[in-house]
């Protein structure tokens, strides 16, 4: 990778060194829903979203956080499922492309990914949605700059990223439309 | 409204776009046998079987019987129209694309359409792959055809029921309406009476003037695009077949290894792991090679417990192959005369000797993968000698026919769901994950799901294989190209030039320069090659366009100039398709200088601009790439201009914008940073960090124009490709000088 290309490592959660591989059970709370799994303990929660909730929209691409297909939030922060194992989840609070669309923010974003007509094979747009919902969630009115050290950890192999870079800005601005007409009434 | 008289008098028109569509240089059969039923629930059903598949025909009994699934046109009671879309879904906008054909000529809203996958189905759907920029061209014409007598066999319905003559009818929106009394009856109405009417002759339909389209030329989002914002299951990784066990498959490194001996006892043994075997496979490397088979209770299970494979492997010939070693050998090869001669027009030597000007010049591009964002992976049933198959494949129907030769099954036994695709590229067009899933859930006796890792999938594609070329171009006191010799060091596999390693004989400038030759020398190749987007294009297009500039430079004229001089006269010289059409070319240049203000504005220092023009996949671009050069090397494009010329007809002109940027940036992750290389023979490079695609913050901006021309409409995913990287690698020599011969682009000889 060349070495002008930050890719962000926001991920808080790394591997530890005390998953057994063995089987556990855990809770875990999933856009709003609790669920119970019995899993190997350094299951990825990737894994554990695809193949035991049957939340499919969390993708899979290069199991080592190059991607960000497989980006979900975890307390409102984007991680990457495919290293973070479900050891390390606890309590919190996990939110999936399936959810994201009940946060005003999220369903903002989903409706500009449709008005601009972004999605070409759509792999990777999950996850794009997710980094961009973290994004405005922070940053309610993102520069180029800000948008490009935001996405970067996010591949689209299709090449969607003027679209991408669109849609954020029309969802930033229907934020800021929403937020001034709040003012005004 | 579309009248019935208003047909009559366009006929002229339409008659030209038929003669247009018939020059079509990959036409699909004139012929089309259109099928009318009564749908199951009511309404009409269409469906057309393409000829020239009479194999296909004699599979059985399926076709016929199961009519609402095989139609390719339903009209419900309550005017809903579902339209199925024939060709796998890659990202190109097909399932989309192909069913506005339909519904344009079937003069219907696009709000009433709905559209769903077809299955594998060749008998009923022809040829249905996603391969070669060939959806467009190969269905322009018929699939608007089975619209149009679908639209008069319900205005033939409307006028018996009113007892009226047909060209008082007219129809607009999914209704009949009768023009004088101004009554209206909806297809829904119409859709059981006229599924009783005989179909009409489909080369006799009449079709709309281009004028009168309203879902043709107008933006239509991608009708799959509300479930992938909402991550929807839509992909072939994300089936379930009940009962289905998870998958990983270890192949040998080394291509063509074969598997001594692995500790699977040890494996089986471990947690969640259910089968453990060795797959024998076949020589083929595009099908069932060796490996070992590990099947478990979670995907995770399975790949863990791979991390625990133990494989004795007999890595075969290809062990000795290495990257550094073709190198060599190239060089070697390179000195002496090519070992065969693809071209040879007038006297090169002699012309070469008398130039005023010669340029002497090694170009030369590495293997790469094709680095689809979803895994290679395949779900398959395999029970009683039947197999049941879900498959994120571009091209199904071959896919079948390997699963039947390897299986020992018939293929009319196999029934193939064709998934949406994360990504095609050409890797998809191999349906190597599909013969692995099938045999192993055959072995396993249960319904499997395989998954490749990312490893997995850069170290086992169908690579786009590298070449080496030695050029020498001279030049007259005007500066005009009068020598051209080319010595192509390439790969072979049995004997021949291996998949997408060729040169055509054709290729231009062959036919403008009076002195030229072309030759090749092979290396005999263990390492499977294939298609990738452009396949040949995407590299010949930085040899050609480069070594022209490279001529334009030396010859002091400005290099669009350069370009347009060198295509000469307009004229159709022999090259793919129709062949090689130098106006179409010139047209393309001509906008792109007009839209770029090329040549027109002072650019600062360290930046630059290149132009290139290819012709790929029936399509025309030109390209003009703006191009910042920083003190320490690093490439930064400012700006992208593309023209394109795809013809009289842009379909959904959202997804042909998207499709085009798209493509340029796929060059420019070729040229900037991809390579694959081979050492001990096999691959190095397994993930993204080592083999890098390109990123939002390296995503130029690129404006995009078609030439709208007389010519029939083809495909735009290749097309626009090609020129991207010359541009590109020109660009970077007007900002510094220094001529990009190798790739990927080494920044480090760009540093000031
Ligand atoms: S799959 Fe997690 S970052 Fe690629
Ligand atoms: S749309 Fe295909 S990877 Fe982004």
């Amino acid at each position: 990778m060349p070495d002008d290309i930050p890719i962000p490592t926001d991920t808080p959660y790394r591997w530890g060194e005390w998953q057994t591989g063995s089987i556990m059970q855990y809770k875990l709370h999933v856009n709003g829903r609790d669920h119970t799994v019995d899993v190997d303990d350094d299951t990825p929660l990737l894994w554990v979203l695809r193949d035991e909730i049957e939340l499919k929209g969390t993708k899979f691409g290069c199991g080592a956080g190059l991607c960000g297909a497989c980006t979900v939030h975890i307390d409102g922060a984007p991680v990457r499922s495919c290293t973070t194992p479900i050891s390390n989840i606890g309590s919190a609070a996990v939110t999936t492309i399936e959810g994201i669309g009940d946060t005003p923010i999220g369903a903002r974003l989903q409706k500009a990914w449709l008005d601009v007509d972004v999605v070409q094979c759509g792999y990777c747009q999950g996850g794009q949605i997710m980094s961009a919902a973290a994004l405005l969630t922070r940053n309610h009115a993102p520069s180029d700059d800000d948008i490009d050290s935001a996405m970067n950890g996010n591949i689209c192999r299709c090449g969607t990223y003027a679209r991408i870079r669109q849609a954020i800005k029309q969802a930033a601005r229907t934020d800021l439309g929403s937020a001034a007409t709040k003012k005004r009434t | 409204m579309l009248r019935e008289r208003q047909l009559s008098n366009s006929s002229n028109r339409s008659a030209k776009m038929q003669m247009l569509a018939a020059s079509a240089p990959l036409r699909a059969s004139r012929r089309n046998f259109l099928k009318a039923g009564v749908a199951a629930g009511g309404g009409l059903l269409l469906s057309c079987a393409l000829p020239g598949l009479a194999k296909a025909a004699a599979m059985g009994p399926t076709e016929g019987t199961s009519a609402v699934l095989n139609a390719f046109v339903r009209i419900a009671p309550d005017n809903v129209v579902t339209i199925m879309a024939k060709n796998p879904e890659i990202g190109q906008g097909v399932k989309t694309m192909l069913p506005m054909l339909i519904a344009e000529e079937l003069d219907v809203d696009w709000a009433q359409v709905r559209t769903e996958q077809a299955l594998l189905n060749p008998t009923l759907y022809g040829r249905q792959h996603a391969g070669g920029s060939t959806s467009t061209p190969q269905n322009w014409d018929p699939l608007r055809r089975i619209g149009a007598a679908g639209r008069q066999m319900l205005v033939t319905a409307a006028a018996r029921r009113w007892n009226v003559p047909e060209s008082e009818c007219e129809t607009a929106s999914g209704q009949v309406r009768h023009t004088p009394t101004g009554r209206t009856v909806s297809y829904g109405t119409l859709a059981s009476d006229a599924a009783t009417l005989p179909v009409p002759d489909l080369k006799k339909v009449r079709l709309k003037d281009p004028k009168d389209y309203k879902i043709i030329g107008h933006s239509i989002p991608g009708v799959d695009s509300s479930k992938v914002v909402r991550g929807e299951p839509l992909f072939g990784i994300d089936t379930v077949a009940p009962g289905m066990l998870y998958a990983v498959f270890q192949k040998c490194p080394v291509f063509g290894g074969k598997v001594v001996g692995a500790n699977l006892d040890a494996i089986k043994s471990l947690p969640g792991v259910h089968h453990a075997f060795v797959v024998e496979g076949t020589t083929n490397l595009n099908g069932l090679m060796p490996g070992v088979a590990i099947v478990a209770d979670s995907w995770w299970r399975a790949d863990k417990a791979r991390r625990r494979l133990d494989v004795k492997w007999d890595e075969g010939a290809t062990g000795q192959q290495s990257s550094a070693g073709f190198e060599r050998q190239a060089a070697e090869l390179g000195a002496k005369a090519p070992a065969q001669v693809l071209r040879n027009d007038g006297d090169v030597a002699a012309a070469l000797k008398s130039a005023a000007h010669m340029i002497e010049a090694a170009y030369s591009y590495p293997f790469i993968a094709h680095g689809a964002l979803e895994p290679m992976n395949c779900t398959a049933k395999v029970q009683d000698g039947r197999a049941e198959i879900w498959a994120p494949t571009q091209n199904p129907e071959p896919g079948r026919a390997l699963v039947a030769k390897t299986l020992g099954i018939d293929e009319k036994d196999i029934v193939v769901h064709m998934t949406r695709v994360g990504g095609g590229f050409g890797r998809r067009l191999a349906n190597d994950y599909m013969v692995e899933a099938a045999w192993i859930a055959k072995v396993a006796g249960v319904p499997v799901k395989l998954v490749w890792n990312r490893a997995d999938d850069i170290q086992h594609d169908i690579y786009r294989p590298g070449g080496w070329h030695f050029l020498k171009g001279g030049l007259d006191g005007n500066g005009r190209l009068v020598a051209w010799q080319q010595h192509f060091v390439s790969f072979s596999r049995n004997g021949k030039f291996a998949p997408s390693a060729d040169l055509s004989a054709d290729t231009f400038p062959a036919g403008r320069v009076a002195n030229l030759s072309y030759g090749a020398s092979l290396i005999p190749l263990g390492v499977p090659t294939g298609p990738l987007r452009a396949p040949g294009d995407n590299a010949l297009a930085f040899v050609f366009q480069s070594f022209i500039d490279e001529m334009a430079h030396e010859a002091g004229k400005d290099p669009l100039q350069f370009q347009i001089d060198l295509l000469g006269r307009d004229e159709m010289l022999p090259g793919k398709g129709a062949g090689f059409n130098t106006a179409r070319a010139r047209g393309v240049l001509e906008k792109v200088r007009e839209v770029s203000g090329w040549g027109q504005r002072k650019l600062p220092s360290r930046t630059g601009q290149g132009v290139a023009v290819y012709y790929s996949h029936l399509g025309y671009f030109a390209e003009i790439v703006e191009a910042a050069v920083a003190e320490n090397g690093a490439v930064k494009i400012n700006q992208v201009w593309a023209v394109g010329d795809i013809g009289s007809q842009i379909i959904n002109p959202t997804a042909a914008v998207n499709m085009t940027q798209g493509a340029i940036l796929d060059g420019f992750a070729e040229a900037l940073h991809q390579q694959i290389t081979i050492e001990n023979g096999r691959v190095v490079q397994a993930n993204f960090d080592t083999f890098p695609l390109l990123r939002m913050s390296q995503a130029a901006p690129i404006e995009v124009h078609f030439l709208k021309t007389d010519n029939s409409p083809t495909g735009l995913g290749e097309p626009p490709l090609p020129a991207a990287i010359p541009a590109l690698c020109n660009a970077i020599f007007a900002a510094t000088g220094k001529r990009i011969r190798t790739l990927p682009i080494d920044t480090a000889v760009l540093k000031a």
